[in-house]
């Protein structure tokens, strides 16, 4: 904080809390090292960019005996000496960030603890995939645009992408990873608080590579472990039920609820969809009204988005957004 | 000067003119090779471009300027943005500084042309009609949208199934044709069309700039052009170069791209880094400080430009062991341009400052380098890169790094040489105007940027959520970036100005020590009634300056100086010490390099269009074009070449 306090007012700016994508502020160990890292280079640059400023405004408004512009005679030994001095300055400085850089990709590489859990995060155009390893398989789920995580201990997230590049990223809680398909890359979190924190795609990945954010909720490990047990449990509800009847017929086709006939895998997984935080992955707030507003206007608020309007009527809306988040 | 003796008679002169002028009218027009009209061409399309892609940005800045606004749509903003990152890349930045190498070297380096000056024709005519291409199906709202760096599969056919990237693809690919003839023909220049004793310890730091840039050119635009040809081949022809169906892998494509990119990058600073290194001493009344250290720092720069690629992949899960070692050399990579640094301080600090138009740009640029080269120190740490990538933190240093390093020097530059293209003074007021506008413009439009991206603001976003907290900061930058273009606008109003009501130049109007000085304003087409003999880095200052006793012979006092009239001639030396061993016999006048882009120009279409007749077509023009262009002429065995003892 020392360090912080030392910097512009601006870097305390980029740092503040209202910032959900701020990564100077970050809250893990990763993201907390990466950030000392970065506040030192960032301290570093201003001080390089202060010195050289003043150099060049000294060089320029130094005094001169007036209208003397006659080229005459130099002699640069004395000022090739400076520049030598500079050089070796700046090499200092340069080969220490490597060093204390490397020091800590080193520091990060592998959490102090094992990993408890292992999930897996798949980019699509342009939502998220997230499925829960465990070693019963009975326990294994699947969800979406959500990833909720228990507090204090590292968690493997495993990634991937089904279709372009896309990128994964919490800001708060550490670095970016690139989601490629074809291949799996590996990285873990390890959130030193409770709370929401917001992920974003950062690789470009088409049309809607904006809109396409999610949640990391950080439980501590009690409620995770009941909002484990919670996404195991199916739909309750009968099967007559006229709203997940509309569903079936103007939904199931894409969408899956556990626990229901409905197991379309085109677009998220909405079992215990009204648990979650955000609809259209993070584009808007998950409120009835959101959701009814979402279902037929979905080209407007995300254009290119695979998910067709559908040209519900009111009353099937009204049925659908009640029946979506009833599912707790 | 004035002290000159005429030897070199009226008639000697009408007989150069009626050798080396253009013929008149349409034909004359179209097959001119003269390095000066070629490099005035290259200019004036380059700053076009320049215009269009700066357009461009100024409606995503619109866009930008508040959250959730909905001017563009997705798809509109992805073409733009596409566009501006190509246009500036390829169709400003570099064609711009090939514009004041072709114009500027053989007068600097005291020769009639370059060493291929029909070579030269279709290097300018090939960029122009890519430029053309690549702009296509613009009108057409068809254009390339997946981002100047076309990371597939997002450009691949399925997920991008219009024409939009077999534009880019085959775009780049015709370009890069106008770069590598343009980079061989500089190097074969510089190793032969120089004045005699021209060596290469007295190289104006621009050819340095450029002679490197060239070589890197040479090695790393063929990266880009054979992975658009596979890309191409993959969306059109199945092929499955980065298909992952059939085994093909993405990052192959982001390695060859940025083999090509980062090289790049520093083909498009160093020659203006060089305007800089040659121009700022003028306006310092000195010669520049440390110039050995200087260019060998132009040189290590580029060799190491090779080996950093990587620092654009260090999300893609690539080992950490390749990414410290490419972390390591991002870092070392930053101690030539520090000497650069310092050196132009130092011309400062030891010269005699004289405040032009040019001098504030100049000095700017320092200030602009220090500061995109600090954010790029940053970057090149890989842990912290691993937050700042594909942040607004990078969109911050790329446009230090590409406005302040290449657009400031270039405008710079444009005020230093203008009397000289010309023969009148652009207006001094109207130019301390503008700096100042583009100054300030900038800074508030690419400053805050670096604040956006530390908050977290994603690039290539059409919009973004208000309550990331960065309304007021785009804000910011959209008024920055419409200020800059008034900058840029008074530029323009200032050329126009000038060109018709400026003030004459003279020969030399800025006391300037290099070559090109030496001669009239604007230069005659045989740039010189007889070759040069250099004797010193500062021809011009020589006598001031009394390093040496010995004094190069310029322009009419040379006595017994080579007029070389027999025809289109110049000299040609040795490449390291430029003794002068042989009269170069250079082509006239040629219509066959229009043809040939033309012939081009038709075989890209075809290929665009998939059509096999358009490509035949294309390719027998081609054929039947270069079978013209490379028959010997008749009378070839009786040339005379002499050579030198």
């Amino acid at each position: 904080m020392r360090r912080r306090a030392a910097l512009l007012p601006v870097l305390a700016l980029a740092g503040c809390s209202g910032t959900p994508l701020s990564y100077l502020d970050a809250t893990s160990s990763v993201g907390g090292a990466i950030a000392n890292l970065g506040l030192g280079l960032t301290a570093i640059s201003v001080g390089v960019c202060v010195v050289i400023g003043v150099l060049l405004a000294v060089a320029i408004c130094r005094r001169r005996p007036e209208g003397d512009l006659e080229i005459a005679p130099v002699n640069d030994r004395g000022a090739i000496r400076w520049i030598g001095v500079g050089v070796a300055i700046s090499t200092v400085f340069l080969l220490g960030s490597a060093v204390w850089t490397l020091l800590t990709v080193n520091s990060i590489g592998e959490p102090a603890q094992a990993k408890a859990l292992s999930i897996d995060v798949i980019g699509q155009e342009w939502w998220w995939a997230v499925k829960y390893h465990s070693s019963d398989p009975a326990r294994e789920f699947t969800t979406a645009n959500q990833l909720v995580i228990p507090v204090g201990v590292p968690v493997q997230i495993n990634l991937t992408s089904t279709d372009v590049i896309h990128s994964f990223w919490v800001p708060k809680l550490g670095g970016k990873m690139d989601m490629i398909p074809s291949r799996t890359n590996v990285t873990w979190l390890e959130a030193d608080k409770v709370g929401d924190f917001r992920g974003q795609c950062s690789e470009f990945c088409g049309l809607q590579h904006a809109n396409m954010a999610f949640t990391v909720r950080v439980l501590s490990q009690a409620d995770f472990d009941s909002w484990w047990d919670r996404q195991l449990q199916s739909a309750t509800g009968s099967p007559d039920d006229p709203r997940l009847r509309t569903f079936m017929a103007r939904c199931a086709a894409c969408h899956t609820i556990r626990g229901t006939p409905a197991g379309g895998i085109l677009g998220p997984d909405l079992s215990h969809f009204g648990d979650r935080e955000t609809i259209a992955s993070g584009l808007m707030p998950n409120t009835p009204q959101n959701l009814a507003k979402w279902i037929n206007n979905t080209q407007t608020i995300k254009p290119g988005v695979k998910m067709p309007e559908l040209g519900m009527l009111a009353s099937e809306i009204d049925g659908v957004t009640s029946y979506l988040e009833d599912l707790k | 000067m004035s002290a000159q003796v005429e030897t070199i008679g009226s008639a000697q002169r009408r007989k150069l003119l009626g050798i080396w002028e253009t013929a008149p009218g349409l034909y004359g027009w179209l097959a001119s090779v003269d390095h000066k009209t070629i490099g005035i061409r290259y200019l004036c399309t380059a700053f076009f471009f320049l215009v269009i892609g700066g357009t461009e940005a100024l409606v995503m800045r619109v866009q930008l300027a508040q959250p959730e606004l909905k001017v563009l749509s997705p798809d509109a903003y992805n073409q733009l943005f596409s566009m501006h990152g190509t246009t500036m890349m390829f169709l400003y930045a570099l064609p711009m500084l090939s514009g004041f190498s072709n114009y500027l070297w053989p007068l600097m380096l005291g020769s009639r042309d370059m060493a291929f000056p029909r070579l030269n024709a279709l290097s300018y005519w090939v960029f122009l009609f890519a430029g053309i291409f690549l702009y296509v199906s613009f009108p057409l709202g068809q254009a390339p949208n997946g981002g100047w760096f076309a990371y597939v599969p997002n450009t691949s056919l399925e997920y991008d199934p219009g024409i939009n990237m077999d534009v880019f693809a085959l775009g780049l690919i015709f370009l890069g044709i106008s770069t590598v003839v343009g980079s061989a023909n500089f190097i074969v220049t510089l190793l032969r069309c120089r004045a005699p004793g021209m060596s290469v310890n007295r190289l104006p730091i621009l050819v340095w700039g450029t002679l490197t840039a060239s070589a890197a050119n040479l090695l790393a635009v063929p990266a880009v052009s054979l992975a658009c040809a596979m890309l191409w081949l993959d969306r059109r022809y199945g092929t499955h170069f980065f298909e992952m169906s059939g085994g093909g892998r993405p990052l192959l494509w982001q390695h060859l791209f940025w083999i090509f990119g980062h090289p790049w990058v520093y083909a498009l600073v160093l020659p203006a880094m060089g305007i800089v290194s040659d121009a700022l001493p003028v306006f310092c009344r000195r010669p520049l400080v440390g110039y050995t250290l200087v260019a060998i720092s132009t040189v290590a720069t580029m060799i190491l430009g090779f080996g950093v690629w990587v620092h654009h992949m260090f999300a893609t899960g690539l080992p950490v062991m390749s990414l410290a070692f490419f972390s390591a050399a991002s870092f070392v990579i930053a101690v030539p341009s520090a000497v650069g640094v310092f050196a132009w301080i130092a011309t400062i600090w030891t010269g005699k400052p004289h405040f032009t138009t040019p001098f504030l740009f100049f000095a700017g640029f320092i200030m602009l380098f220090v500061i995109g080269g600090v954010s790029g120190f940053m970057t090149a740490s890989v842990a912290f890169d691993w937050q700042l990538t594909d942040t607004y933190f990078i969109v911050a240093h790329l446009h230090y790094v590409l406005l302040g390093i290449n657009v400031f020097p270039v405008i710079g530059g444009i005020h230093f040489w203008f009397p000289k293209m010309s023969g009148r003074m652009l207006d001094e007021r109207l130019g301390k105007w503008t700096f100042w506008t583009m100054f300030v413009g900038f800074n508030a439009a690419f400053f805050p940027m670096h604040v956006t991206g530390l908050m977290g603001m994603p690039r290539r976003v059409y919009t973004y959520p208000s309550d990331m907290g960065v309304g007021w900061l785009n804000l910011l930058s959209s008024v920055g970036a419409f200020v800059f273009a008034v900058g840029v606008l008074l530029f323009l109003i200032n050329v126009a100005k000038s060109l018709r009501a400026g003030e004459p130049a003279g020969n030399n109007p800025w006391d300037a020590p290099t070559l090109e000085w030496a001669t009239t304003s604007p230069p005659p087409v045989y740039n010189f009634a007889t070759i040069p003999q250099v004797a010193s880095r500062y021809p011009l200052w020589e006598g001031r300056l009394k390093e040496s006793d010995e004094r190069s012979i310029i322009g009419d006092a040379a006595p017994d100086g080579m007029v070389l009239d027999r025809g289109k001639e110049t000299i040609g030396v040795t490449p390291l010490d430029a003794e002068p061993n042989v009269v170069l016999k250079m082509p006239g006048d040629s219509i066959l390099p229009f043809l040939l882009s033309i012939g081009m120009t038709l075989l890209f279409f075809g290929m665009l269009g998939q059509m096999i007749w358009l490509m035949v077509l294309g390719a027998v023009c081609e054929i039947v074009i270069l079978a013209l262009w490379l028959t010997p002429k008749p009378h070839a065995a009786e040339e005379r070449v002499e050579v030198y003892e």
